[in-house]
């Protein structure tokens, strides 16, 4: 499914978040917004996902405009910096929440719904922990749990909030091969906000570099090493 | 992994307090709190069986008595739901949305609590005592408030009305709301969000402030005192016969009644225990899990993937179906 900004503009008060930002966003490639704090990205993010709402633009997934579609309806998965388990469930609970939310007439039996989450915990190679609770795992693990929660209800787009910002460097960089793995294998159409320029360049088929609510430029990793648009992009990407 | 706790200045020998410094503390403690609250409780179901079990029991079959013993039920019955269902918007409101005025409702939640419950109740028949507008228009449809049982209701509403919404405020600011935005992305309506992921994160809380809600409701004495009346046999709670029964020399009776009152408050306190230790046994079994290994170290990366493969496929084809 492949995602279009149009026009999209943000303001808080008298601070402007987006300004007139448009981007396509490819069908199954793992596209970054990459840049400073402040920048607009996780905006961005967050108006895609339908979490706020933006003042004006639209924002079509493939063709349908979803500018006024609840959240609830953007079949979209979304994964947050503080994976936002819910504490009072266990693993297998979480793991199928959106499924259980579904109406008795598509909601599936619970032997296909243990099923799909004992497949969803294989994926994410922690089989053993459906019975435990988020507390007792830690952040990795917590985050491999999110990013099978988002995947149970088979969602057309899966957005990443900086998923990798409260875990130590160690973890990050295995979870980051891991992710460009998992998403290689599935191939959902994917936007990551991160401000970890590394961390782009190593999990993105594309990056789109922002800065104070306007996109400097997109591109492929190697595109903006070799021709970076702008003092910014040349700066911010530690060229020399 | 805990740096260190509130108990290790006392069990480290190094930084611990000389024996006499924690004997005295624990003495002046537990001293205290068998004169003011361990006495005056046993003292109170002493007088009650002093004069007899027979005594006991028909003091509290007494008409009088039992219609008290109704009342007090029927305005808890009431005033319960209603201050769960108000507290938990409160809270919701104060903690998920911002507005003009809210520190005005954060301070008028407090209100409650700073007025004198005299005074409260003497608001409440200024409001809707035969005399005022309201009232007269309510009395002439048939409807009377003050010195009937609908005017201990109000009057117990606004004075039990903080209680829920006090507790929960804090833990859901806490909390923060990233569970229940979660939730909205997995597909959950509003009412669905509430019921499955916010409650649960609540319920003790809740339960906590319906534990005071109730004890407050059925002790409450000086608002519902001004508003009941005191006419026997109708509008009289338990608290309220309580001195009655005193002033009328029946002390068996007084103390029959505030026996109820003060078992009331050790079954609540029971209760509270009871569930506190029923969720504590609930994480500990889930706690004797086999710790679940870390990522597999990129050297294995060829089996890793390997894995990958086989379980994305899985994955996928259940996809497809």
């Amino acid at each position: 499914m492949s995602i279009e900004i149009r026009n999209v503009n943000k303001k808080f008060g008298s601070f402007t978040a987006l300004d007139n930002i448009n981007i396509t966003v490819p069908t199954g490639k793992l596209t970054t917004l990459l840049g400073p704090s402040g920048c607009g990205k996780t905006t961005l993010l967050r108006i895609i996902a339908g979490l706020e709402y933006a003042d004006s633009g639209q924002i079509f997934f493939d063709d349908l405009d979803v500018t006024n579609t609840p959240v609830q309806k953007r079949h979209i998965g979304f994964m947050f910096q503080h994976y936002a388990l819910f504490r009072h469930k266990n693993i297998a609970e979480n793991v199928a929440f959106g499924l259980t939310l579904l109406p008795k007439n598509k909601r599936p039996s619970k032997a296909d719904i243990n099923k799909r989450v004992n497949e969803l915990l294989e994926l994410v190679q922690l089989p053993q922990v459906a019975n435990a609770y988020p507390h007792q795992l830690s952040g990795g693990q917590r985050q491999r749990i999110a990013l099978a929660r988002a995947l149970a209800v088979k969602p057309k787009l899966l957005l990443l909030d900086e998923p990798f910002g409260a875990l130590d460097a160690k973890v990050r960089k295995e979870l980051r091969t891991w992710l460009k793995n998992i998403h290689h294998e599935l191939g959902i159409t994917s936007i990551m906000v991160t401000h970890d320029q590394e961390e782009a360049r190593a999990v993105s088929d594309e990056i789109v570099v922002m800065n104070q609510g306007r996109v400097e430029q997109v591109g492929t990793s190697e595109a903006l090493i070799h021709q970076p648009a702008n003092a910014f992009v040349s700066d911010f990407l530690d060229l020399a | 992994m805990q740096i260190s706790n509130s108990y290790d200045y006392q069990s480290n020998p190094a930084t611990k307090d000389t024996p006499w410094i924690r004997r005295t503390f624990i003495t002046i403690a537990v001293l205290f709190m068998v004169v003011m609250l361990v006495v005056p409780l046993l003292a109170v179901f002493y007088e009650a069986f002093k004069n007899g079990w027979q005594l006991y029991v028909a003091s509290l079959v007494d008409p009088e008595a039992l219609q008290a013993i109704k009342l007090t039920l029927i305005t808890a019955g009431i005033v319960l739901p209603i201050n769960m269902v108000l507290g938990i918007a409160i809270a919701w409101l104060v903690t998920r949305y911002q507005f003009k005025g809210k520190q005005l409702v954060t301070t008028l939640l407090d209100l409650p609590f700073s007025v004198s419950p005299v005074v409260a109740g003497l608001m409440f028949v200024l409001l809707f005592g035969l005399n005022s507008t309201v009232g007269g228009w309510l009395e002439s449809m048939g409807f009377q408030v003050i010195y009937a049982v609908p005017g201990i209701v109000l009057a117990t509403l606004f004075v039990t009305f903080p209680f829920v919404a006090r507790e929960l405020i804090p833990l859901m600011q806490t909390q923060g709301d990233s569970e229940e935005q979660a939730a909205l992305t997995l597909g959950a309506s509003g009412w669905q969000t509430f019921w499955h992921v916010t409650l649960p994160n609540i319920k003790w809380a809740l339960l906590y402030g319906l534990i005071l809600t109730n004890a407050r409701a059925m002790g409450e004495f000086g608002a519902v005192s001004v508003v009941s009346g005191h006419i026997r046999g109708e509008t009289n709670t338990m608290p309220l016969l309580v001195e009655i029964a005193y002033n009328d020399y029946n002390f068996t009776a007084a103390f029959a009644l505030s026996s109820l009152l003060a078992a009331l408050a050790l079954v609540t306190l029971l209760i509270q225990q009871v569930m506190t230790k029923m969720q504590a046994r609930k994480f500990a079994k889930s706690a004797r899990l086999a710790a679940a290994p870390e990522l597999p170290v990129s050297a294995n990366a060829t089996n890793a993937a390997d894995t990958y493969k086989t379980a994305a496929q899985a994955a996928k084809s259940s996809r497809n179906v």
